[in-house]
């Protein structure tokens, strides 16, 4: 752009900036950055004020459920490794699910005032319900599968036996909305990003839930035992990465967010492990328990940078107000010269 | 207990909406810019009145402006904005004294850098200290002479939370610790806020925020306590020029219409409501403003929606793709006897 500042639209009170500014990404964004008003500067949305646990319960809320459903086909079909890896895998992420949940709050004693109320308003009060419907189902199964061998014999521990598949089936069936209600939860926010996404974001979610859940299976039952998992880990792998590139390739600024700096290199080193994780379960894993294993980790890894990629780039969008102003001014132009409805 | 445009759209009574029955006449703010002398009485009122913490003593660089932002313990912002150009017909005085352009362009520069790497990029204003690291530059007029004299005029704003008819951070509370009153305000109940922080992600103005030494989210109540009382909230009640006015919305909404024809008769062609306009992505606000340029120089959203229009179209693409899930992990079961 030669002679930038002279043709620079407006002289006062405007704040030149964009994405990828300064933050020590080598990318070169593909729309030039262009000038917008601002308040010296400053953000107009305030960030999210959940930080690193809330990504991380992303991720682990989504293991949890792809677990679970992993581990319901498996006591229906008789793989007992697999459906004890998934079972007690499932419970173990649960249960990190609910300690991220709560420590993040700002007052964690207070977390039961969540069950105060059910709204269907809000992602988060459907969520706590959703998650209030999975979790017995968790804990009973995964209680069944861990009983010591003298318990199992007694009556609590038969009743507890018998318990074990309805459990585990009601797990399963929430656990679809547990793997996705988290992408709502995301979009219904002002948070440019996520707001953007809506559409993508619960096939990115369901599929990084069904690829982490997959991984889990991989890694802790014989290759035996473990085909639903490597085929589920192929299916969900597949479905992130695509629902991940349309994000990508979403036209307008926003979408600068997920395809510039740490988001974008977080959300790229997704891709590889996916996609290392996908090839290897569809090959080498079919053979090798060790393979099998690598795979599986690398499907783990790739929903937890995934998470971490995309919760960043919303928080992104709230830094910068550019991501707020310039969508906003030109749905405002365009509907000027009615062109888009409002 | 969805009735129509619950969620968007225009909605004349949100307080009925709510399930409030017999209740007064929605109440709001209009706060008229053209008035405002920028002398922060309001803020003081409101921090006196609702008893709302400091939040941090720090100089931004933002001409006046020191304190920055609406935030958790900022429950009213006076924005300053020195811009070079008339306001109207009005003759700013400076031909024949020794000054120089506003320094506000070099300003924002300085500042804005200094908020890239500040927590938050600058989010925690209003909230709590943000150290801009003392932004200094030179002073505007040093090193000119009398050729660069320019016109000069001064944007003073009193922001304040919208009250938005669909207000984001009402639908997305979890808690139900948000609240509609009968008044059509929006408040939060202290006691019962577990600081979730979804109000504040919810928020399409960047208004409510989450209190770092307290936990929970606060913020402007229009002072519900007042009103219950029948006396208008402090902020307007201390404003010496009526910049800040509180009344009915019905009211006050004639009151801008006709004060925006004045001003656009007197020559002041860009004046403009804001939040005015029930068909607005929020619904319209419950605290509306005239203001003498785009609403992104006063760090308002040009066209703010509420994240909950969306709400049908993200619950049906959720439902897809769990249901896409379902069908995946029983087919990953059901394919052949191949193990």
């Amino acid at each position: 752009m030669s002679g930038g500042e002279a043709i620079r639209p407006e002289r006062h009170g405007g704040h030149r900036s964009g994405p990828g500014h300064d933050d020590g990404s080598r990318e070169q964004s593909m729309v030039p950055r262009a000038a917008f008003r601002s308040y010296y500067g400053r953000p107009v949305l305030k960030p999210p004020v959940w930080e690193w646990k809330i990504p991380a319960y992303l991720f682990t809320g989504g293991l949890s459920a792809g677990a679970a459903l992993l581990a319901a086909g498996a006591d229906l079909t008789a793989r007992p490794q697999l459906r004890r890896a998934g079972r007690v895998g499932g419970f173990a992420a649960l249960l990190v699910s609910m300690y991220l949940l709560v420590a993040d709050l700002g007052r964690p004693e207070r977390f039961h005032h969540m069950l105060r109320v059910a709204k269907p308003s809000s992602p988060m009060s459907v969520g706590t319900w959703i998650l209030v419907a999975y979790s017995p189902g968790s804990a009973l199964a995964a209680t069944a599968e861990m009983l010591p061998a003298a318990v199992r014999a007694s009556l609590p521990g038969r009743l507890l036996h018998l318990a074990a598949r309805p459990a585990g089936l009601s797990a399963a069936l929430f656990a679809p909305g547990v793997a996705s209600y988290t992408a709502a939860l995301l979009s219904q926010t002002a948070v440019p990003a996520w707001n953007d996404a809506h559409r993508e974001l619960p096939f990115v979610f369901a599929g990084s839930a069904a690829a982490s859940g997959a991984g889990l299976g991989m890694l802790l039952s014989p290759v035996a035992e473990a085909a639903p998992a490597r085929r589920l880990g192929v299916v969900g792998a597949a479905t992130e990465i695509v629902a991940s590139r349309l994000i990508d390739r979403r036209p307008g600024f926003v979408t600068q967010a997920y395809t510039t700096g740490r988001p974008h290199r977080l959300r790229r080193a997704s891709e590889y492990l996916t996609l290392g994780g996908a090839v290897t379960a569809l090959t080498l894993a079919r053979r090798s328990r060790v393979a099998a294993a690598a795979g599986g980790l690398a499907l783990l890894a790739g929903s937890v940078l995934q998470r971490f990629g995309t919760f960043e780039a919303g928080v992104t969008s709230t830094k910068d107000p550019a991501y707020v102003v310039q969508p906003q001014r030109r749905r405002l132009r365009r509907r000027s010269e009615g062109l888009e409805e409002r | 207990m969805t009735r129509e445009n619950s969620f968007h759209g225009p909605l004349t009574d949100p307080a009925a909406d709510a399930g409030h029955r017999d209740h007064p006449p929605r109440v709001g703010f209009f706060t008229d810019t053209s008035v405002c002398i920028g002398c922060k009485a309001c803020e003081v009122a409101c921090k006196e009145w609702n008893d709302v913490p400091e939040d941090g003593i720090d100089l931004l660089g933002m001409s006046f402006d020191n304190t920055g932002m609406l935030g958790a313990s900022s429950w009213r912002h006076v924005a300053f904005v020195e811009q070079e150009r008339p306001l109207g017909r009005q003759d700013a005085g400076l031909a024949d004294l020794p000054v120089g352009p506003s320094g506000t362009e070099a300003t924002t520069e300085v500042v804005a850098d200094a908020l890239e790497v500040a927590k938050r990029g600058g989010g925690d204003l209003g909230t709590a200290p943000v150290d801009l690291g003392f932004p200094s530059f030179g002073l505007p007029g040093a090193a000119t002479g009398v050729e660069s004299r320019t016109e000069f005029r001064w944007l003073m704003s009193s922001d304040v939370c919208k009250h938005c008819t669909h207000a984001g951070c009402l639908d997305v509370c979890p808690t139900g610790a948000l609240f509609r009153t009968e008044f059509g305000t929006v408040v939060v109940q202290p006691d019962i806020c577990n600081g979730c922080g979804y109000c504040v992600s919810g928020c399409p103005y960047g208004v409510i925020d989450r209190r770092p030494v307290d936990g929970r989210a606060w913020k402007c109540t229009m002072c519900y306590d007042r009103l219950r009382d029948g006396l208008e909230p402090a902020c307007a009640k201390a404003c010496p020029t009526d910049s800040i006015q509180f009344g009915p919305l019905d009211e006050l909404r004639e009151r801008a219409d006709r004060r925006l024809a004045a001003l656009h008769e007197a020559g002041v062609p860009e004046a403009q409501l804001y939040g005015r306009d029930p068909e607005d992505g929020v619904g319209g606000d419950g605290a509306f403003f005239l203001l003498l340029d785009d609403p992104e120089v006063y760090g308002l959203p040009p066209d703010p929606v509420v994240p909950t229009r969306d709400l049908v179209s993200i619950w049906k693409h959720v439902g897809l793709a769990a249901s896409a899930l379902v069908a995946a992990s029983a087919a990953v079961f059901l394919r052949g006897g191949r193990r």
